[in-house]
């Protein structure tokens, strides 16, 4: 690990994972020893890799794992059946939801339809709704998602390139519950590269999924991942540092107002879920349901 | 050795460092991992000969 000027064998190197990622759950003070926390688990690497460590350090995790409806090589069901393995490998609980089981469309079917919406726009809208659903409805304390470091800083710097104040006001490690029907969000990862977790899948022989959802291969993202490994190569702890640098910059009110002011939620008029929308919330309106009154 | 990397293989010559091997095939180091007989091996370790290398993609996207 050039970054950390550190080479570990096996053995350290799988102390060492969960040991980082203890110490951003406590920095960022994400939640407590025995707090029920929901792991969105998509069958990669990094969300597989989330749970075990998770597991291993002790927190009470469990998972949910967003049928899509991919169907390109079967993606989802694929996805799915390592998910399931890896629970029933740890007798840990998990759960399914089914967007085609639940709304009637598939997300490659549902954002067809709606002209101007991307894939990934609509896919990202969706399992943002249902997780906070299930975390609300089910009491947990958080939930935790796998974005490492790569995907931290592409996304920073994908919001630099633009001076998106708002989104680079909003990048953090923890979005707090700001509304009483607003999950916690974590990303406990936020220590690690992404070279770094799928190493530590493999080294855990963690049976993830290795190929990319087919709808991300010309994702923005990589591209911006691929320049930041660029910078990593001349200058190693680049990434690291851009995306600390930044939160530590903004936490001193060095970038931009230390406190953002809080933008007025309402609610959902069918499924109540905050929305800044006057009536119906964009997930209500990308599937046209109806209002409850 | 041979570098094998999703559905492309290539056929390298001499003995060479994982890293310089990665670089050769026009792969960027930070973006892949290398295994060896099923076993995950680092960057310094040299390869020559009958070796093949399995190369994995660490990147995920969306």
């Amino acid at each position: 690990m050039r970054q950390h000027r550190l080479a570990l064998c096996q053995d350290h190197f799988l102390e060492w994972v969960p040991q980082q990622v203890q110490r951003a759950i406590e920095k960022f003070h994400m939640f407590g020893p025995g707090e029920r926390v929901l792991v969105a688990v998509s069958g990669g690497k990094d969300s597989l890799g989330l749970w075990d460590i998770l597991l291993r350090l002790g927190y009470p995790a469990e998972g949910l794992y967003i049928h899509l409806g991919i169907p390109d090589g079967d993606y989802s069901e694929v996805s799915q059946e390592r998910v399931g393995r890896f629970a029933a490998d740890r007798g840990a609980p998990f759960r399914v939801v089914n967007v085609a089981a639940e709304y009637g469309m598939t997300i490659p079917e549902v954002s067809r339809r709606k002209r101007g919406r991307s894939t990934c726009g609509t896919c990202g809208l969706v399992k943002r709704h249902i997780m906070n659903q299930v975390a609300c409805e089910g009491g947990y304390a958080a939930i935790a998602t796998g974005h490492n470091v790569d995907d931290e800083a592409a996304v920073l710097f994908q919001n630099a390139l633009h001076w998106a104040t708002g989104y680079l006001a909003r990048q953090a490690p923890v979005l707090p519950a700001s509304h009483p029907r607003l999950a916690r969000k974590v990303k406990p990862l936020i220590r690690l590269y992404e070279r770094e977790m799928a190493a530590y899948a493999l080294v855990r022989g963690i049976d993830y999924i290795y190929e990319e959802c087919p709808y991300s291969r010309r994702a923005t993202t990589l591209f911006y991942k691929d320049l930041l490994n660029q910078l990593e190569e001349r200058s190693p702890g680049a990434k690291q540092q851009f995306y600390l640098s930044f939160l530590q910059a903004r936490q001193q009110g060095r970038l931009l107002p230390a406190e953002v002011s809080e933008v007025e939620m309402g609610e959902c008029t069918r499924c109540g879920q905050p929305t800044t929308a006057p009536e119906l919330c964009a997930f209500c309106r990308l599937w046209e349901l109806e209002s409850a009154d | 050795m041979k570098i094998i990397y999703r559905d492309k293989v290539w056929e390298l010559k001499g003995r060479t460092t994982v890293r310089d091997a990665i670089k050769k095939v026009g792969l960027h180091p930070e973006a892949v991992l290398a295994v060896l007989d099923g076993k995950l091996i680092t960057d310094d370790v040299i390869i020559a000969g009958d070796d093949t290398v399995k190369l994995i993609s660490v990147v995920s996207g969306g």
